[in-house]
């Protein structure tokens, strides 16, 4: 088999053959007595307006899937621009100081294994509105591996590099923009997409509970008015949309990865 | 005053005894070598005179000040370049230069720059990371770079051990030009005695470690421009070479234990099916009798 053959196996007719499969398993099952399982085709009738016309706006809970998608990423950018903009700093803070990362390093790890789920009504205390909540608790979700990596990426930094800016004698700040940050830069886009994952994990979740409109919100809703062929498209446009962003995240982290 | 003094320096890691008594005077504009084993401490007694690592007993000055912090005043050329890998050549030397010459006006930090990208021959490569470049091209652009800030002191450590024989050539006859021209004072760390010998004015072993110290000052007065070629068969330059190695190696026999290995030889001899080993064997036991043998080594320790 040449190259091309090869390639066309491995990345086409591979994947292909194992989503026919999940369909065909997804179809039997749904076939099955007592199981109300939508089947693959009932799945595609039920979801055709959605995806055809992506944009629609036919009432505040009745949109094209596209539409709540961008209600969605709307508030995960908010969120997540939050989660980086305090992040990013204190990760530099627990990369530099050894007395920072003894005092913080318990919290964090205490902090960060909590779920969105948990977090969410303490927003909801706290800001009495559903988006700014959500934006909290996406941020809260999402900064540790953003914090973490570039923590791990300041403290990787070789002597070498620290060396020359000493011999230099440059100032605290020109350390941190013509050194550290280039230095650390690799593993923080790291962090960045892992946060981004995340991010987009809480979003689904906090559109359920709080019924704002976006994927998670219609999800929620299609749940409850028993339509549930909606529930596998939504599924699988939050798994889409999830891979894309990851996707577009590492090709920008790949970017820095040579600098 | 000598310009550069070190007095009774000692330096442990952790309860290791790297460097003891050292003691070195240098004279402003003089081309010190000092040449040592690999781990001996070669690096840890440079960085002292960078003011990258303090002594724990003793002092290193300069012009009679104790020194405390790195500076420009004296700028080193890593064993392993140190490049910044996210700047281009031009940046990584403009960085040097915008630092220690603020006051400039934009275009002559910039002429300064290409001044000594041109010096080292870089021209051509100035946009490139040093990723792109190879061994040789960077140990250019480190050296570009430590020249550039103009400093008293120039401190190469092993600028040269990780590049092949000929590019080594080529930049040590560099390193010799741009020292003549630039009249600086410049302390080369080298574990080639040869190097040192073609470069210097003085040549100064280092013992093998652990506990390192500086053997005799050894002056070379061969006179210059050196040429590689005919120096080895100038009798000076014998007499410094084994001067030096002499040093060198008793140093490290001081440091030398014996151990015993056994060694199993192979052998075409037919097999002594009478001999009886004592004792259990795993994998092929030895059945003739001259396969046992014992002998002594020597080994640095
Ligand atoms: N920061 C440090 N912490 C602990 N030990 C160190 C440190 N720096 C150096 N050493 C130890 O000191 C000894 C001498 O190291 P040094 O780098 O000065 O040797 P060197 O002569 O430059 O070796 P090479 O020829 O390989 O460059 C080594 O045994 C090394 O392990
Ligand atoms: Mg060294």
């Amino acid at each position: 088999m040449n190259k091309e053959n090869q390639f066309k196996f491995d990345w086409v007719i591979l994947p292909l053959l194992a989503a026919v499969t999940v369909i065909v398993l997804w179809a039997m099952v749904s076939s099955i007595q007592g199981v109300s399982l939508p089947s693959p085709l009932k799945t595609w009738e039920a979801s055709k307006l959605y995806i055809l016309e992506p944009f629609a706006k036919r009432g505040e809970l009745d949109q094209g899937i596209l539409r709540f998608t961008w209600y969605s990423l709307v508030l995960v950018v908010k969120g997540y621009a939050l989660a980086l903009i305090v992040g990013t700093p204190l990760g530099f803070l627990l990369g530099v100081s050894k007395l920072f990362t003894k005092s913080l390093d318990p919290l964090i790890q205490v902090l960060r294994p909590v779920s969105p789920l948990a977090w969410l009504p303490l927003g909801l205390i706290l800001f009495q509105k559903s988006e700014p909540a959500a934006i909290f608790t996406i941020a809260i979700c999402a900064m540790w591996p953003t914090v973490l990596n570039t923590a791990m990426g300041v403290r990787a930094i070789p002597q070498d590099y620290l060396n020359v800016a000493r011999v230099l004698k440059l100032s605290r700040s020109r350390t941190l923009f013509k050194i550290l940050i280039p230095a650390a830069l690799p593993y923080m886009f790291t962090g960045f997409r892992l946060s981004l994952g995340i991010a987009w994990l809480v979003i689904v979740a906090a559109e359920m509970l709080t019924g704002a409109p976006g994927v998670g919100g219609f999800l929620w809703q299609e749940y409850n008015s028993l339509i549930y062929e909606h529930i596998i498209l939504c599924i699988l446009t939050i798994g889409i949309i999830g891979f894309v962003l990851d996707r577009l995240m590492s090709l920008v982290e790949q970017r820095f990865k040579t600098a | 005053m000598a310009f550069i003094e070190i007095e009774g320096a000692g330096k442990s890691y952790g309860g290791n005894v790297v460097l003891r008594d050292i003691n070195l005077t240098i004279e402003r504009g003089e081309f010190v070598a000092i040449v040592g084993y690999s781990g001996a401490g070669k690096t840890t007694l440079i960085s002292m005179l960078a003011g990258l690592v303090t002594p724990d007993t003793g002092t290193v000055k300069m012009n009679g000040l104790e020194i405390t912090d790195p500076g420009p005043d004296r700028s080193i050329v890593f064993q392993n370049y140190s490049l910044l890998p996210w700047m281009t050549v031009y940046e990584n030397i403009h960085l040097a230069v915008d630092q220690v010459f603020p006051n400039w006006p934009a275009e002559r930090k910039k002429q300064e720059t290409e001044k000594y990208i041109s010096m080292v021959k870089l021209t051509p490569a100035r946009d490139k990371k040093p990723g792109e470049l190879s061994g040789g091209m960077r140990q250019r652009v480190s050296v570009a770079r430590a020249l550039a800030i103009d400093p008293q002191v120039l401190l190469l450590d092993e600028p040269l051990s990780a590049l092949d024989a000929l590019t080594r050539a080529t930049l040590q006859d560099e390193i010799e030009r741009i020292w003549s021209e630039n009249k600086k004072t410049v302390v080369l760390i080298t574990n080639d005695a040869d190097e040192g010998i073609l470069l210097a004015d003085r040549i100064i072993p280092l013992s093998a470690g652990p506990g390192a110290t500086l053997g005799p000052s050894i002056a070379i007065d061969l006179p210059r421009p050196r040429d590689r070629k005919t120096i080895n068969h100038d009798p000076r330059y014998k007499a410094v070479r084994n001067h030096v190695l002499d040093y060198l190696l008793t140093s490290g026999a001081r440091q030398k234990t014996v151990i015993n290995r056994k060694l199993i030889l192979p052998d075409i001899e037919p097999e002594d099916l009478s001999m009886r080993v004592p004792g259990w064997h795993f994998g092929r036991r030895p059945v003739r009798r001259k396969e046992i043998k014992s002998e002594s080594v020597e080994v640095p320790s």
